[in-house]
């Protein structure tokens, strides 16, 4: 047997990139943090506008979702017994380890924050104080791994390096406000279901635009991988934000809420696995453009 | 420290030996490369770095693949029929060491460090396999070390060419440029090493060698910020498994965290807005 040279591109048709290796409890990260990070938004912004109701729903929310994220990115790691090594720098080169960072502060004052809506008292004015911090904090932890993946050599999110944070932060949205108005009697819910609606669009709109500024290589959302999650994203979330605009009725938008929810869940998942794809692509060493 | 050893590599050509503080590297010279892959050998030995899947590739004689995290070096083998027959280009794979690493500035526990030689090194006991180089990395150079049971440490981290931290340390050149019979991977300090790929590069072109060029030797061809470990190859970089243009996606991390505040600002004013219009 000879081995060929001629038909396949570059090296035998190996890809000049290796291809990431996170696992599906990243794409869940992903979600909970966006979920976590504009719920602490949410229920700020709730409170300063006197929305005492939504915002202490906002931050159990938050508070909830956040109590996953750190099992599930030690998970993926390869040695999940050195995850401290984490914690033994702050790299502002890394968006990895800024992550971790702002992960580890926004776990501190979220905790605060939700004891001081459950806890009453002393605690309130404790968690009121905290309330701010989070939120401050929430708005980098949802976008931040938008960064994280862009800052790669992978075709797919290099190029969409100035897309992918609007993506992250619209799906983040979407999906603390379709959280926030499932679990909030619907006079109240409003601000929530804005918000979804807002993030929706947001997520859509600017998925939309980075598939226009990939050119071809936005192939990996409509073949491979990611092209079920990536369909799932569009369909849930189109169908949750025009649900979620037919009015206050709690039933709707409980309906919507689950909806959007998913969407923002395949969003992610549609993201982190064009990566591989994309990184497959590259045998032709053709790989990022600047 | 003086530690290149042998023959100088080309007829006329002197041996350049480093000085402490000088920053060195390899220049793989592919045209005198014969495909013997002592420099894989060697740096196995040295490094004990294990074996890895023995598979039938069906690529030459290569079934080394690429570079991985139990292949630090790894010969290819490019076969090219000719009207005389088939010809091969053989080339000493290897990890950059770029001058900027992106491995090095997305490393979130700091196991991938710049050593005093300028190189770029993991260190096994630090890393703890999250993964964020291997994406990273704009030649495909690093992966996590799998299902190794007799070094448990080293287990599930990412692994590379550390271009022998240890030798280099005790003043000795790397295992691979030591064994390398025809001198096609050359160790030393990079300005001397750049200045004779030149002299090679047109002495090969008036020989008629008309595909001959240089890769990586300075950033005319990439953004990595000039290499550590250049080139000379007989063909497109791509037929190496090479990037046209390789580029360190962390250079343009500035520009990331501006979109990111910027999506986080329309957010918060979405949201903000959303819970002003609902005050009731």
């Amino acid at each position: 047997m000879t081995a060929q040279t001629t038909a396949e591109p570059g090296y035998y048709g190996r890809p000049v990139l290796k291809e990431p290796v996170w696992k599906p409890e990243v794409a869940v990260y992903f979600w909970l943090g966006g979920l976590a990070g504009i719920s602490a938004v949410l229920g700020f912004t709730a409170r300063l506008s006197g929305n005492d109701r939504l915002a202490r729903r906002a931050w159990f929310i938050a508070f909830g979702a956040l109590l996953p994220c750190p099992p599930l990115l030690i998970a993926d790691l390869g040695r999940p017994e050195r995850f401290y090594n984490m914690l033994r720098v702050l790299k502002p080169t890394s968006p990895m380890s800024m992550g971790t960072w702002v992960l580890t502060g926004f776990g501190g004052v979220t905790a605060v924050a939700a004891a001081g809506e459950l806890l009453g008292g002393v605690f309130a004015t404790l968690g009121r104080v905290a309330e701010g911090a989070a939120a401050l904090l929430g708005l980098p932890l949802a976008t931040y791994t938008a960064v994280l993946l862009a800052d790669t050599s992978v075709p797919v999110w290099h190029h969409a390096r100035h897309h992918l944070p609007f993506v992250f932060a619209g799906s983040a949205t979407a999906s603390a406000g379709a959280a926030a108005a499932i679990l909030t009697p619907s006079q109240h819910s409003r601000p929530a279901r804005l918000a979804a609606t807002f993030g929706a669009l947001l997520e859509l709109g600017a998925s939309f635009a980075m598939e226009r500024r990939l050119g071809p290589d936005a192939r990996h959302y409509h073949e491979g991988a990611a092209a079920g999650p990536a369909q799932a994203a569009r369909a849930l979330t189109g169908a949750g934000a025009a649900l979620m605009t037919l009015g206050g009725r709690r039933p709707l938008a409980i309906a919507a809420g689950v909806l959007l929810l998913a969407g923002s869940l395949a969003e992610r998942f549609a993201v982190l696995r064009a990566g591989p794809s994309s990184a497959r692509a590259t045998a032709d060493g053709g790989t990022v453009r600047g | 420290m003086a530690i290149n050893s042998g023959p100088p590599p080309y007829p006329g050509e002197v041996l350049v030996q480093p000085v402490a503080g000088d920053e060195v590297g390899f220049f793989t010279d592919s045209s005198i490369c014969i495909g013997c892959k002592a420099c894989e050998v060697a740096c196995k030995e040295w490094n004990n770095v294990p074996v890895d899947d023995i598979r039938y590739l069906n690529s030459s004689y290569d079934n080394t693949g690429e570079l991985s995290a139990n292949s630090w070096r790894h010969v290819s083998f490019i076969e090219q029929k000719r009207d005389d027959g088939v010809a091969w280009l053989m080339n000493s794979d290897v990890c950059k060491h770029c001058k900027h690493a992106a491995c090095l500035d997305v490393c979130p526990t700091g196991a991938i460090f710049r050593t005093e030689f300028d190189t770029v090194v993991v260190q096994a006991d630090v890393c703890n396999g999250c993964g964020y180089c291997i994406p990273a990395c704009p030649f495909g150079v690093l992966t996590r070390r799998e299902g190794i049971v007799d070094q448990p440490a080293e287990t599930h981290v990412a692994q590379k060419c550390t271009m022998c931290y240890d030798r280099l340390k005790g003043g000795d050149e790397p295992a691979c440029a030591q064994a390398c019979p025809t001198k096609s991977i050359q160790f030393g300090p990079l300005p001397a090493l750049r200045e004779r790929a030149q002299r090679r590069l047109d002495v090969l072109h008036q020989e008629g060698v008309e595909a001959a060029r240089l890769y990586l030797a300075d950033e005319s061809d990439n953004e990595v910020g000039g290499a550590g470990a250049f080139f000379l190859l007989l063909d497109e970089p791509a037929k190496y498994r090479y990037p046209e243009r390789p580029i360190t996606p962390t250079r343009r991390l500035r520009g990331m965290w501006l979109a990111a505040a910027a999506a986080a600002a329309v957010v918060l004013a979405g949201v903000g807005a959303a819970a002003a219009s609902g005050r009731r």
